[in-house]
């Protein structure tokens, strides 16, 4: 046996000394990432679940576990409630406005050769410029008194509008702030998409018959740009699930809860109000609506990057 | 041409009318390229206009574009002496900088493992980066807090760098684009007694550099705007990163003169802006290669 498995051994010799330096620096690279991973996002998911189960509050000494009472009044929360209801409402104008917007302009602007450019940059400013301070710029702008929106509307005979403090506009409002910031953004992802159709295509598409825009884009463009759709539209659902910036600065949940999102309810309830248990909750709620669609995002994401 | 000799086609189109709709498709799209165009600006021209207006022309009843006397001196000069705003952009540097060092300085070498190397726990490993990329940083930010809050270390840097230093997408992105480095490279770099260690960082990251330079925008656009977390941890005005000191200066009793405000806005806004001027192709192709926010 041993004289049968020693030349075997001389062989593999090397190989197994090099496998082994390999896992070892396999191990050694993959470490720290490992440690983040557990520290930042694993350990702080599984504290975040035993917490939703409790009643704990920021410096409290000590905690009770209260079973499923966090969840139960959850359900029963009208703050809650109304946030789930406004997030929704956000959700459903900002998805297809920005989708549709952008793939309008992406379609406009890829034909352009001396133009292209120009457009790009100014429908892609807002994706760089700091949310903040364009929505105090939004803010000031949608006045009702003192700002120019209002003055053109009353200059051309309408009546003011109140966009940020009458409760029915004030999603609509944001919603279209949200969609004046992605459009850039998703312009660019379609862009993409349209540079990656093979001209030929269309080419034998005009042969076909199809030579109007119409017919080119709903038998060559739409189909060919499905993956891309698809993931525009997911990273557009995702993005506005987390709206977030634009009601901390411009209205605060306000006016009467009307513009309350999920999110800014998870960050009164944690980091305001301190009830730790309860924002415990309602972020694991947060994540149950975002985590479908952030599971496609990756799934697609899987798929699609590839060089 | 091809058109009229085509049999189906309908009926000829003479050269004087075929022109005559290509201006007229022309005009259509680029009037609704402009008018989007028009919304797209509006937010900017107007901060720009404001923040040089005098407070008695910001509150006038009719709008004027221009203004009749310019005040931009006195409300930048305003802007800069109420508020640190250029000490809220070198804490915007400090993070987005020590954020981005961190995230490349953990995330090469583990892509590089994923993609290259056999060890133990690979695939479990890769499944947890996944699993990572579905979860937003406000889920672990509760228990995050927590923790720095029991640290006594809110009010940091490092409070606010901690839970970007690991980005589960950049090990993502750099898996993918190692996986495509030859083999055989890597394999003549043993066999010479070069260790892995400066195989990644001198061999192999050269060649991934449009990837990291994707990243790197992609990075820095995300931390420089974000409000979220600072918001949780920061209280103290000096630590302020731009957006959070923005809200604060809106929120100050300064917040009412717009022209300030305005001009603060511009000043913070800025130095992204322009980079993306200078840089437009890298940024958008970070974009495409990146492709998630």
């Amino acid at each position: 046996m041993t004289a049968l498995a020693a030349p075997a051994d001389a062989i593999s010799a090397r190989p197994t000394r090099r496998t082994y330096i390999e896992a070892l620096a396999g191990i050694g690279f993959a470490a720290p990432a490992f440690i983040l991973l557990l520290t930042t996002i694993l350990a702080p998911l599984a504290v975040l679940a035993v917490l939703s189960f409790t009643n704990y509050e920021l410096g409290a000494l000590d905690l009770t576990f209260i079973g499923w009472k966090n969840f139960h009044k959850a359900l029963a929360d009208p703050v809650l409630r109304r946030s789930l209801a406004n997030t929704l409402l956000y959700v459903a104008l900002v998805v297809p406005g920005g989708v549709i917007a952008s793939l309008i302009v992406a379609i406009l602007v890829h034909r352009r050769t001396r133009t292209r450019s120009f457009y790009e940059v100014i429908y892609f400013l807002p994706v760089t410029s700091t949310l903040i301070a364009m929505a105090t710029m939004w803010q000031f702008l949608l006045h009702p008194n003192l700002g120019p929106v209002n003055a053109v509307l009353k200059s051309i005979g309408f009546h003011e509008v109140a966009f940020l403090s009458e409760p029915s506009l004030v999603i609509p409002t944001l919603a279209a702030i949200g969609i004046w910031q992605l459009i850039g953004f998703n312009m660019v992802l379609f862009l993409a998409g349209l540079s990656a159709i093979p001209r030929e295509l269309y080419e034998a598409a005009d042969v076909d018959g199809a030579s109007h825009p119409v017919d080119r884009f709903l038998r060559v463009t739409w189909p060919l740009l499905g993956p891309t759709t698809m993931f525009v539209i997911v990273t557009t659902f995702i993005t506005a699930f987390k709206v977030f910036d634009t009601v901390a600065v411009m209205t605060r949940g306000g006016p009467m809860g009307s513009s309350e999102v999920l999110l800014y309810a998870v960050y009164l309830e944690g980091f305001q109000y301190f009830h730790l248990g309860y924002a415990a909750t309602l972020t694991l709620i947060f994540l149950a609506f975002t985590l479908v669609f952030s599971i496609a995002q990756t799934f697609i994401l899987d798929r699609k990057v590839h060089y | 041409m091809r058109a009229m000799s085509a049999p189906y086609a309908p009926r000829p189109i003479s050269p004087v009318m075929a022109r005559l709709r290509r201006f007229a498709g022309l005009a259509l799209v680029h009037g609704i390229l402009i008018a989007g165009a028009v919304f797209m600006l509006l937010p900017f021209v107007f901060m720009l206009v404001t923040s040089i207006k005098p407070p008695a022309e910001v509150f006038e009843a009719t709008f004027r574009l221009w203004p009749r006397t310019f005040y931009g001196l006195q409300n930048y000069a305003s802007a800069l002496t109420t508020a640190p705003l250029l000490r809220f952009m070198l804490n915007g540097l400090i993070v987005c900088g020590g954020i981005l060092i961190v995230q490349l300085l953990v995330a090469i070498p583990c892509a590089y493992a994923l993609a290259k190397l056999r060890f133990p726990g690979r695939p479990v490993l890769f499944a947890l980066v996944l699993l990572g990329l579905c979860i937003p940083i406000q889920v672990p930010s509760l228990p995050l807090y927590m923790a720095l809050a029991e640290a006594g270390m809110l009010n940091t840097y490092f409070s606010m760098m901690m839970p970007f230093f690991l980005s589960v997408f950049a090990i993502f992105l750099f898996r993918q684009f190692f996986k495509s480095y030859p083999d055989e490279i890597i394999q003549a770099a043993r066999l010479d007694g070069v260790g892995e260690f400066e195989i990644v960082w001198r061999i192999v990251v050269p060649s991934a550099w449009p990837a990291i330079a994707a990243f790197s925008v992609f990075s820095i656009v995300a931390h420089w705007n974000d409000l979220y977390w600072p918001l949780i941890v920061i209280s103290d005005t000096k630590l302020a990163p731009p957006p959070l000191g923005m809200m604060f200066f809106a929120d100050s009793e300064v917040g009412s003169n717009y022209g300030a405000l305005s001009a603060g806005a511009t000043i913070i806004t800025a130095p992204l802006v322009i980079a993306f001027l200078i840089a437009r192709r890298r940024f958008i192709a970070g974009i495409t290669m990146t492709g998630i926010k």
